[in-house]
């Protein structure tokens, strides 16, 4: 009964320690054909000719299909629930290979051949003709008058924009006397880098596609390559092993169309595509650049009056997750700290760059960015303490917001922030910090966090779960809600186990690996919802098993079911607690009785129309040595609300990796781009800053739970909330050390050597005059 | 799988050599970290190679009869930096290849390789430079020992000619006695990563420590190969041993370095890091001597 | 290429083994497709992220950046090489799982490979020594914060108890 609450170990932990868990490539048969792409190798034209005779004939090239071959079905790539509503589906704006390409890097032929070197050497031999177009790397350039139309039906490439109005800006902004806070911030294009690459292999069985794909998303996955390829959508069986990471970039189509499409064609053989680590950072998915202009009014005391922001969302070449995630920042800007005046533009933009898709944090972490930068930006122009200033303004208990009807149940703010303030002895640092003269100096920085668990009432949530009680009295779980590292099977078990009364987690089987022949129809990991929503399937999957299993107890036991409980893997008689029957005994007499055989199991799909509020803060410390422009994080503690926490251990894991996560947006990655050609400079692992063992100072996560109403096991989001207070965290404590405000991620030498430079904490007197 | 067009393994250093006057389109391959990385990409893909990966005589450091540190061309970074001869002589150079990408790549990794790719960011390049090291090269006429700053003809090209194996990297008793030195890598990762710019500064006292008796600094990535700083050695040199000479010797170094704007930095960045750097290396270079700055 | 397939005799887990290889083959191709050992992973191919990470005389090396036909007369050893004759967990993978340090599993054979050599070196290591001798890895999923528990944890156990046998 009591699995829920206790840190026990994971249930692929040995799997995963010895090397036998199964991923995708070591499922693969090694007789496998082998796919390359030929990207494109302009930022923005038209496919003129592709020349593949000298390609074909090299030794060892079965195929090559070309952007001239493929099907002229444009189909939606992001991994959402779809729509039956054509207003709210997904814009389908891509082929599997493309003849009009929109960024560098785009997919315009793919070679199948038998060995990676043939299929490598025959990739660099194939010559694309192109018609170049002018192409628009900046997001507010590409909306100008005269700019390339990067699809055709979009003028102005603005793919979306969304607006909130609250009370009256203009209005309020006219009274007497107020400070206006003016400043823009922005985010740069980063890359999910899991370690697994996407990797993909097809083929074909009685006469239907199977995808063995490294995917978060199997059942979306499913659908996308059944409108991709116009097949019936049963035609399709995608199958998830375990996956090596996603953080978002696997909650999109990738290339599963495309293989599925070249095994197809080839009557079904073997196909594989091994993503390379550079086709990943170019060709698959990143974060949006996001660029924020925060105006806010306040009266001299502090009061906010009036507030306003405009965000202009990079999208890329494609729309895949599109205006989603700009959406979703633009969502918290009013709730985090509620004002009577808001006004707020979105804007989700195309431009000739990789696409943007979903990724950790969704949209929250550029958001954080801007709003909790600018938070401090406030407390200097008015001299307010950043901690008092939060603090008073912050989403109070009893916040009810009309759309979602999320509520804030608890003072979770200003409870994680006494942890927080506490570990760090944040007082008394920032106190002290402000005082510092010299080379090298320390800062201390604070932010809060906002973030929504799930996608209702955007989109749909719903979980399906499925429960066979075997011959032993365990039990096979299955759920669509995929484990991607994360966790979330070994949390399914805890809560299954204590839902039907099993004495262990690991008397739970879940089937880990997803199959769309054979798991219940369910959307995915993203969202931060699976623990969410899988709660409420789980509960009333498990509630439907347990009550066939004490009606069944009835018959043997003549004994009331009214009377009767599981507990501990125990049919027991609750008036007095005798234990009568171990649950394996019921089981093996429900399979095999002469008189009443029948197989325990369960089934169902709950509907979720509920979202939860998820809280927390982040404070760091930071010694930032201004003469050679470094900031070295030397201390950090990320402090959550995420509800009762189902595994303790678990959930500092996912603390961990998400404080990483934000460490490297806020100090080290990002993807640069030539501004003459669209080409991306540092596209792999080398020249790409991605955080190392030695760029981490010991990270601590703490937790502060809270029963969260809504849920059947009081738990909501964790998965994504550590990656989006980090990095405003960050820079708020290198404003506390130099008195340098730095608006733009990352905060790496070069943009410190700037900075400093214009505020005179470096003073080159030979530099050479512009 | 590697898209390697021939793959002669050599077995030993004459045989090497015959591989390599038979095959001169051929590239040596020794640890693989750089050759196998480019193929990957492409830039070397379809190339015949050269394996001198068996050579075991090539490996290892020692002191030569003339007392010149000895280091086999195939030595790995991590044997460098856990041999007691360079510990004892001049440890900067074992620190400098421990800031070499990670753990497995200084396993893999030679101080060969490191210096016949002709890279300017190598890590182990400056530190040669500012020590004055020799080159041993060794071909059908025997061996040609040369100074490492005319080994290196320009970005990518160095001094091995037809035949020719690069056998090993002296560093003259003359050079390390009595010296002490500092290797700064400034990059932008703690691990994993290349120079932004490297600096390898060593001094030698006067005997009563108030005078830098002679003073060397070599840059890594400050222009196409690695290189020295003269205007800025001249102006420590013969120096009193203060603050003010580290000063100078640290704006003296604009009259020698010229890196220019890439995406990777500018060239006001690469200019002021470069300044600073030498400055605290000169420092610690010092400290190092057991001398004190005045 | 003339000789493209080219026997290779090394010692593989304990095991003396012979293959003939395509001499184009990268220790980690041999590893994975002829060996099948599934602990060896590809996570860029270039010696970045150390997914691919094995023992060769007892130092790690990125097999992606090691010729298979370099292996001759030496002694590989990889993941699958830790636990027992019974499946009995090691010490140190027995560390990875108390501590948390395993999410989605794709770096933890490399990590664990590294530890490996960390351990056997028989020395106490600051946290600090640890980070530096565990840098060669890049993991996405664990910040490295339980991976750094881990091997610390395994190397008191190690340093404190008495001395396991060599596997």
């Amino acid at each position: 009964m009591g699995n829920v609450g206790q840190s026990v170990t994971r249930l692929d932990a040995y799997d995963k320690a010895t090397g036998r868990a199964k991923y995708t490539d070591d499922l693969c048969d090694k007789s496998a054909l082998v796919l390359k792409i030929v990207h494109s190798t302009i930022a923005h034209g038209l496919v003129k000719s592709v020349e593949t005779s000298e390609a074909a004939a090299g030794r060892g090239v079965v195929r090559i299909f070309t952007c001239f071959e493929v099907p002229d079905i444009p189909f939606p790539t992001a991994g959402h629930p779809w729509s039956t509503d054509p207003h709210h589906q997904d814009i389908a704006d891509r082929l599997m290979l493309n003849r009009h390409v929109r960024y560098y890097g785009d997919d315009v032929a793919v070679v199948v051949a038998e060995d990676e070197v043939a299929a490598a050497r025959a990739a660099r031999l194939v010559k694309v003709e192109y018609e170049e177009l002018p192409f628009v790397l900046d997001v507010q350039e590409a909306m100008k008058d005269g700019t390339p139309r990067i699809h055709e039906e979009f003028p102005g490439n603005v793919l979306a924009h969304t607006s909130i109005n609250k009370g009256d800006y203009d209005g309020a902004i006219r009274e007497p006397g107020l400070i206006c806070v003016d400043r823009w911030y922005e985010t740069p294009v980063v890359q999910h880098c899991h370690i697994e690459n996407h990797i993909v292999f097809a083929y074909g069985e009685n006469g239907r596609l199977v995808i063995v794909s490294s995917t978060q998303i199997p059942h979306i996955v499913r659908r996308t390559v059944g409108q991709a390829l116009g097949l019936p959508w049963g035609k399709i069986r995608l199958i998830k092993p375990y996956i090596g990471g996603g953080f978002g970039n696997k909650q999109d189509t990738l290339y599963e169309p495309l293989t599925a499409f070249v095994s197809q064609q080839l009557g079904g053989r073997l196909v594989k595509m091994d993503v390379s680590r550079e086709e990943t950072f170019v060709s698959n998915r990143v974060r949006h650049s996001i660029r924020s202009h925060l105006v806010s009014w306040l009266r001299p005391d502090g009061t906010y009056v009036a507030r306003k922001l405009e965000c202009f969302s990079d999208q890329g070449a494609y729309a895949s997750h599109g205006h989603s995630i700009a959406a979703k920042g633009l969502g918290a800007f009013p709730q985090m700290y509620p004002c009577p005046h808001v006004r707020g533009d979105a804007y989700t933009v195309y431009t000739n760059k990789p696409v943007a898709g979903a990724m950790r944090g969704y949209g929250i972490p550029q958001a954080m960015f801007a709003v909790e930068s600018h938070t401090d930006d406030i407390c200097l122009a008015l001299g307010l303490d950043p901690e008092a200033f939060r603090r008073r303004n912050i989403m109070p208990v009893g916040y009810r917001d009309n759309f979602s009807k999320n509520e804030n149940y608890f003072d979770s703010f200003n409870q994680c922030a006494d942890r927080a303030v506490a570990y760090m002895d944040y007082r008394r640092k920032a106190a002290a910090y402000k005082k510092q003269a010299g080379p090298v100096r320390r800062g201390i920085g604070l932010s809060y966090l906002w973030y929504n668990t799930g996608v209702w009432p955007i989109s749909l949530e719903h979980s399906s779960c499925r429960m066979v009680l075997n011959q032993d009295g365990s039990m096979q779980l299955q759920v669509a809600e995929t484990e991607i590292g994360q966790g979330a099977d070994t949390a399914y078990a805890q809560m299954a186990a204590d839902v039907v009364g099993l004495r262990d987690y690991r008397d739970v089987h879940v089937i880990s690996c997803q199959d769309t022949d054979v798991t219940p129809f369910g959307l995915g990991a993203y969202a931060s919802r699976q623990t969410y929503v899988c709660g409420f399937s789980i509960r009333q999957t498990g509630q439907i098993l347990k009550d066939k299993i004490l009606r069944y107890a009835g018959e043997l036991t003549r004994t009331p079911v009214s009377s009767l409980n599981v507990v501990d893997s125990n049919i027991v008689r609750q008036t007095d607690g005798r234990i009568l029957m171990p649950l394996g005994d019921l089981a093996l007499e429900a399979f095999y009785s002469l008189e009443h055989s029948e197989h325990l199991t369960a089934e169902s799909t709950c509907q979720i129309k509920s979202n939860a509020y998820s809280f927390g803060c982040c404070i760091a410390e930071v010694e930032v040595d201004i003469p050679l422009c470094r900031a070295r994080l030397i201390k950090i503690v990320n402090v959550h609300d995420c509800g009762r926490l189902i595994n303790p251990a678990l959930a500092e894991a996912q603390v961990h990796g998400g404080m990483s996560m934000g460490i490297g947006f806020a100090l080290s990655e990002q993807l640069l781009f030539d501004p003459r050609t669209g080409r991306p400079l540092n596209g792999n692992l080398l020249d790409y800053k991605l955080s190392t063992f030695m760029d981490h100072p010991h990270l601590e996560a703490q937790f502060v739970e809270n029963y969260e109403p809504t849920s059947p096991f009081g738990t909501k989001a964790l998965g994504e909330p550590p990656a989006t207070p980090v990095a405003p965290a960050i820079r708020n404590a290198i404003l506390n050390a130099t008195g340098v405000a730095i608006d733009r991620l990352p905060l790496n030498p070069h943009i410190l050597f700037q900075r400093f430079t214009e505020e005179g904490l470096i003073r080159d007197s030979w530099r050479e005059e512009k | 799988m590697y898209d390697i067009k021939e793959l002669y393994e050599a077995e030993s250093l004459q045989e090497a050599v015959a591989l390599r006057l038979e095959h001169p389109g051929a590239r040596v391959i020794a640890g693989g970290s750089d050759v196998l990385v480019q193929m990957r990409e492409g830039r070397l893909a379809g190339q015949e190679l050269i394996s001198i990966q068996r050579l075991d005589e090539l490996r290892g450091v020692r002191l030569d009869d003339e007392g010149s540190i000895r280091l086999g061309s195939l030595t790995s970074f991590s044997q460098i930096t856990k041999s007691p001869v360079i510990r004892k002589h001049i440890g900067v150079l074992g620190e400098a290849v421990d800031l070499v990408g990670g753990p497995q790549i200084r396993n893999l990794g030679t101080i060969g390789g490191n210096t016949c790719n002709g890279v300017t960011s190598a890590d182990s390049a400056s530190t040669l430079h500012a020590w004055e090291a020799v080159v041993e090269l060794t071909g059908p006429a025997g061996e040609r020992r040369l100074p490492i700053r005319d080994f290196y003809l320009g970005a990518g090209t160095v001094d091995i000619r037809p035949g020719e194996i690069q056998t090993a990297i002296l560093i003259p008793r003359a050079s390390y006695d009595r010296t002490w030195g500092y290797y700064y890598k400034y990059a932008l990762r703690n691990a994993m990563d290349i120079a932004t710019t490297g600096c390898s500064v060593n001094a030698r006292l006067s005997p009563d420590g108030k005078t830098f008796e002679r003073v060397r600094l070599a840059y890594g990535v400050a222009g196409p190969v690695p290189r020295r700083a003269p205007s800025a050695e001249a102006a420590a040199n013969g120096r009193p041993v203060d603050r003010a000479t580290v000063e100078a010797f640290g704006l003296a170094v604009l009259d020698d370095i010229d890196p220019r704007d890439s995406w990777r930095a500018s060239r006001d960045f690469r200019r002021h890091i470069a300044v600073e750097m030498a400055k605290r290396c000169l420092a610690e270079s010092v400290r190092r001597c057991g001398g004190e700055l005045s | 290429m003339k000789d493209q397939f080219r026997m290779v005799e090394f010692n593989l887990n304990g095991r003396d083994v012979a293959h003939v290889v395509d001499a184009r083959s990268s220790l980690t191709d041999m590893l994975r497709n002829d060996y099948r050992l599934t602990s060896v992973k590809k996570g860029c191919e270039v010696g970045e992220c150390g997914a691919c990470n094995v023992l060769i005389d007892g130092e790690c090396f990125n097999s992606c950046l090691y010729l298979a036909v370099w292996v001759r007369g030496k002694k590989v050893r990889t993941l699958e090489s830790l636990a027992g004759p019974g499946g009995e967990l090691s010490d140190l993978q027995q560390a990875f799982i108390d501590e948390t340090a395993i999410q989605c599993g794709f770096c933890t054979p490399g990590f664990m490979m590294t530890a490996v050599e960390i351990l056997e070196s028989g020395r106490e290591y600051s946290d600090d020594e640890l980070r530096k001798l565990l840098s060669g890895h890049l993991c996405r999923c664990t910040g490295y914060e339980n991976i750094l528990r881990a091997v610390r944890k395994a190397m008191h156990r190690r340093l404190e108890g008495p001395a396991p046998a060599r596997p």
